[in-house]
């Protein structure tokens, strides 16, 4: 039997994502397919899958991606699907514990990765909104609600930013000491 | 030629590779090695690998043209002597661990 679910998650929370994923594939609904803000799961055994995301360093169909997805299938890795950037992949869980990174330092290229791109997605919507904010005052028009959206959505990725700077700090602080 | 100590991973990966083998074997050694103490992940280990080809330190080996079939990697000259490096940096930290927290039992 299939299950959907409909749930919006920011890409700064992908920890948690990975977390709440993982708690749906203990309790026996494995994630099969993924689209935007939705998750289609089919019934396993409980704790048969574990759950990993990635933000890829390529686009989906670019040809380095297709190599990397070839070498995690020869480890045991099922690739789900993804949405923009973003892999959904599980293994069965007797393969033993699965992460995609197990390193500071791996992780921490991830998380930047995934700043960038937030950051990215900041930008481009701090200029929509000035852009359109300021169109719409030269016009006479009364606010433009996409400038406010556009503005909102900058702000959101500004939090965003902020949350995924202070992991990256801790992880740096802990790298002073271990490996 | 070091310029620092080398990540557990990329030690691993390199001793792995004086005997030639693909990815996920390079996996199963590094944890049979290290007692099941060190598991390298895909993603960590996929990364690794290509600036390891990129440094020189590894190189794939020819698999006689067959497509699609899983890469296989062995130690360059140049990874030998970094890991022999290593490997001696290694042995002075477990010597001077030795020589001053087991120094009580020292004879001089």
């Amino acid at each position: 039997m299939r299950k959907t679910v409909h749930k919006v998650i920011w890409g700064w929370d992908f920890d948690k994502e990975e977390a709440w994923l993982n708690d749906m594939a203990a309790k026996g609904l494995s994630l099969i397919s993924v689209g935007l803000f939705r998750y289609d799961f089919e019934e396993t055994d409980p704790g048969e899958y574990q759950i990993a995301l990635e933000l890829l360093e390529h686009t989906p169909n670019h040809p380095e991606t297709e190599q990397y997805f070839r070498f995690l299938e020869e480890t045991g890795v099922e690739q789900i699907g993804t949405v923009f950037r973003w892999a959904y992949y599980r293994r069965k869980t007797v393969d033993g514990p699965f992460e995609v990174f197990s390193d500071k330092e791996s992780r921490m290229k991830h998380l930047i990765r995934i700043l960038w791109l937030i950051a990215l997605v900041a930008g481009g919507n701090f200029y929509a909104g000035v852009y359109n904010l300021w169109i719409y005052h030269l016009w006479h028009n009364p606010i433009s609600l996409l400038g406010i959206i556009s503005l909102v959505l900058c702000a959101l990725c500004c939090w965003g930013i902020w949350k995924l700077w202070k992991k990256i700090k801790q992880l740096k602080e802990e790298g002073q000491i271990y490996e | 030629m070091m310029e620092t100590a080398l990540t557990e991973a990329v030690y691993y990966i390199l001793l792995s590779l004086l005997t030639p083998m693909h990815g996920y074997g390079i996996m199963q050694n590094a944890e049979t090695l290290s007692g099941g103490r060190v598991r390298l992940a895909a993603g960590t280990l996929y990364g690794a690998l290509s600036t390891l080809v990129a440094k020189g330190w590894i190189e794939n080996v020819p698999d006689g043209g067959e497509a699609g079939r899983q890469k296989k990697y062995r130690i360059t000259r140049l990874g030998r002597e970094v890991l022999e490096g290593e490997w001696n940096r290694l042995g002075e930290l477990y010597e001077n661990g030795r020589m001053l927290l087991k120094g009580e039992d020292r004879t001089i």
